[in-house]
């Protein structure tokens, strides 16, 4: 220490305690992970209220499970890793209410329980948490139990007579037309007035709260973009070719479509870093989710989309390094 | 080609970039103050990129204002003069804020000195001329730019004639002064455009000559109007172009200022010199004047000391090599919230600690961050959100660059295109993880040329 610093910290009666640190020395204010996260929350509120509605007591009960098993199951699997819990980042909230929202309201607690913990557990946790995972964490949970459970989330499924809550008793829209060649008026689908999984019927809520994400910069607008371009040219080529009464605006509101592209496939762990990137990851949801949807046996197709493009990110990333200025 | 006006004044930018706050408030109205001379100052002998000076003065020997104490060591280097008159004491050696750790010449004062008002007269006053600079010939200005030992005084402190001498292989048709100051706080360059524009004019056209630059352009960010009318002013009829700049951190970065100008990318690894174009200081061109037109070199630069944490904000005409802590105690002293000490500014200075450090030509301004001003965040997951792909100006991708350094993963960093980044810290200053994204890819840029010198 110099005679001047010595001098300094002897007259001043509060000596400031000086820190060192690499630049840069300031951050941006009010931004974090966590909010971020919490960003995503709010986006998902116009969908768990058209859900509680739709669904009556239905959508709370899947709600409330998959909260409490996904919080416990983070809890339980990162205190089995010694490491800090971080709850407080929000993300296993999002995952559950994502699980929740892409299940059925007639699945059973157990489904919905298990799901919980294979999208918190293999989902995220075993790739060493927020950030590492390949998949999402909500899409790999339901994969799991469609695939354990294929009758209970089969499109049969869904439907439950006896119910309080009337649309219940219906075929899913998607289901419907594929068995029996039934077409759901466009404002039905609009407005959410259809069987579903319980976040997904409502075009409306999914566009509000998806334009809300892709204004606050939390998702990438390139994504949803993305998608529906590429719908909209597969379907419209579908169209012109097979003169289907499913329309390529049936394809775009119905079934999880806006869910998937507004909600899921934008999943910034899971998607690549740059707008290229992601465009292209967004262009080959859509195309995944009209392949799936036209040629396969499953009416619907989103969840097998997103986890398919999910594991090209690490390549679409590869394929898009974006030119540095000057290279 | 080129900057138009069409475009709309205080538009013309480069992709990218951040707008962290601005705080100018601090020091923007104080006008330049000349320090007392010190009792003594220390001179490192490496204050520019590129090869170290050689003292060739002996201790005891007694010196004058402006005499050279060291010469330059190459031709990417500079000269040294002493700021004071005196003598020449034992040499020492200083630890710089940057980390390096130099050999330097110390001067203790003696005998009558030019202070006060007469200094700063000396430096900035008299007439400016904007014409009549014929006289001078390309070689008569470098010489005198080389002799006078002028850097980049922006803060890389490049040495200044090396860009000006004409390259027959790479003509240059476009000379740039920055006056943009995108780093926050600082104020130097400001109060040098308002106070002494003339000075500036003159320097560009002489360094306009000396690189055989047809197009002038002083580019300055939007947020100083001042500044812009009072160039403007200055420039009427010198076929000098005043650049309104969007303003935008990083604007005054050499690679975004001439993208922003001039439409022309500087190629990865080349200089500026490779698109025909020229960058320097307003700060330097200012000196080029007094060392062409009065035969003067650089001994003193005006040094913001800036900041919450500090007692009276000023912007200070130092010599070189006076001490942090008599700068500061000349601004009154640090206010007992201080809690980090910046050589330069926010985005891109040097915290440290050891206020006996003498400043050198590079530094542009002393920046004092209150404890509300640094936030001790935790660093949280990536979620690989993207906004440092959106903030980076060189178009990287910066959480790669970080991670890819922190797992020792070199061949990922290279492929990613790790030597292209300056450190800028746009990134980390997004970051909503709080990742240290800049020391990291200096960490691995570190890396990198340790394994490709095996």
């Amino acid at each position: 220490m110099t005679e001047k610093k010595k001098n300094q910290t002897q007259n001043s009666t509060a000596a400031p305690v000086i820190h060192v640190a690499p630049s840069p020395h300031l951050t941006e204010q009010g931004l974090s992970t966590q909010k971020i996260m919490l960003d995503v929350l709010i986006a998902l509120a116009p969908l768990v209220l058209t859900a509680v509605i739709i669904f009556k007591w239905y959508a709370i009960k899947q709600l409330a499970i998959c909260l409490v098993c996904c919080l416990g199951a983070e809890t339980l699997f990162i205190k089995m890793r010694n490491k800090i819990v971080t709850l407080n980042d929000y993300s296993a909230a999002i995952t559950a209410v994502i699980l929740a929202l892409s299940l059925p309201a007639t699945a059973p607690w157990y489904v919905a329980a298990i799901a919980s913990f294979v999208a918190i557990g293999i989902g995220k946790v075993i790739f060493g948490g927020l950030g590492m995972n390949i998949f999402n964490p909500a899409m790999v949970g339901r994969a799991f139990v469609m695939i354990a459970f294929a009758s209970l989330l089969g499109a049969s499924g869904y439907e439950y007579s006896g119910s309080s809550v009337d649309v219940l008793s219906q075929a899913t829209p998607m289901d419907a037309f594929k068995q029996g060649g039934v077409v759901a008026t466009l404002s039905s689908l609009f407005w959410g007035l259809t069987n579903g999984s319980l976040g997904e019927t409502s075009a409306f809520a999914c566009l509000i709260g998806g334009i809300y994400l892709c204004i606050r910069r939390t998702a990438s607008w390139e994504i949803p973009a993305g998608v529906l371009l590429s719908v909209v040219v597969c379907g419209g080529l579908a169209d012109l070719l097979t003169n289907s009464q499913w329309t390529v605006f049936h394809h775009i509101f119905g079934g999880a479509l806006l869910f998937g592209a507004f909600f899921i496939a934008t999943d910034p762990v899971t998607s690549p870093l740059t707008s290229r990137g992601k465009f292209i990851f967004g262009v080959g949801v859509g195309a995944f989710v009209m392949l799936l949807r036209i040629f396969s046996g499953y009416p619907e197709g989103v969840m097998f989309a997103v986890l398919l493009m999910n594991a090209l990110t690490p390549l679409i990333n590869r394929w898009t390094i974006p030119r540095p200025l000057g290279g | 080609m080129g900057f138009s006006s069409k475009n709309g004044e205080g538009k013309g930018t480069f992709p990218h970039g951040v707008h962290p706050p601005e705080r100018k408030s601090f020091s923007e109205e104080a006008a330049i103050e000349v320090m007392p001379q010190p009792e003594k100052v220390i001179l490192p002998l490496l204050q520019n990129i590129g090869a170290p000076s050689k003292s060739i003065v002996k201790a005891k020997q007694t010196v004058q204002m402006n005499d050279l104490l060291a010469e330059a060591g190459g031709f990417v280097s500079s000269n040294l003069h002493s700021p004071i008159s005196g003598k020449v004491q034992k040499n020492v050696s200083v630890t710089l804020p940057n980390g390096r750790h130099v050999p330097a010449l110390q001067i203790k004062a003696d005998g009558e000195q030019l202070s006060g008002l007469a200094l700063r007269d000396d430096i900035f006053g008299g007439d400016w001329p904007t014409t009549g600079l014929e006289k001078f010939d390309s070689k008569a200005i470098t010489d005198a730019v080389q002799k006078a030992g002028i850097v980049g005084l922006g803060g890389a402190a490049f040495p200044t004639h090396v860009k000006l001498v004409p390259n027959d292989k790479k003509p240059v048709d476009t000379l740039i002064i920055n006056g943009c100051e995108c780093e926050p706080y600082l104020t130097p360059d400001y109060r040098l455009m308002i106070e002494a524009p003339e000075s500036i004019i003159s320097g560009a056209l002489l360094a306009a000559r000396a690189a055989g630059a047809k197009n002038i352009y002083i580019g300055v960010e939007k947020n100083k109007p001042k500044a812009i009318s009072v160039l403007k002013k200055a420039a009427s009829g010198t076929g000098i172009t005043i650049a309104v700049l969007k303003t935008k951190y990083p604007q005054g970065s050499e690679k975004q200022l001439i993208l922003a100008i001039t439409k022309r990318e500087v190629p990865l690894g080349a200089l500026p010199l490779d698109v025909g174009v020229v960058v320097s200081n307003v700060g330097s061109a200012a000196c080029i004047a007094r060392a062409v037109l009065r035969n003067k070199p650089l001994t003193h630069r005006i040094i913001s000391v800036t900041g919450g944490g500090i007692q009276t904000p000023k912007n200070v005409l130092a010599p070189i090599g006076v001490s942090y802590g008599e700068l500061i105690d000349f601004c009154g002293g640090l206010k007992s919230n201080a809690a980090r000490i910046i050589s330069g500014g926010p985005m891109m200075g040097f915290a440290f600690a050891d206020l006996s450090a003498p400043v050198t030509k590079g530094t542009s301004g002393v920046t004092v961050l209150t404890q509300s001003d640094i936030h001790t965040e935790n660093e949280t997951s990536c979620v690989r959100c993207g906004r440092c792909v959106d903030a980076c100006p060189m178009n990287l991708v910066p959480t790669r660059l970080a991670l890819a350094s922190r797992n020792k993963n070199l061949d990922l960093a290279e492929r990613y295109n790790i030597m292209a980044c300056f450190e800028c810290g746009s990134c980390a200053y997004i970051c909503p993880a709080n990742l240290p994204i800049v020391q990291l890819v200096r960490m691995g840029k570190a890396l990198l040329m340790a394994q490709k010198k095996k």
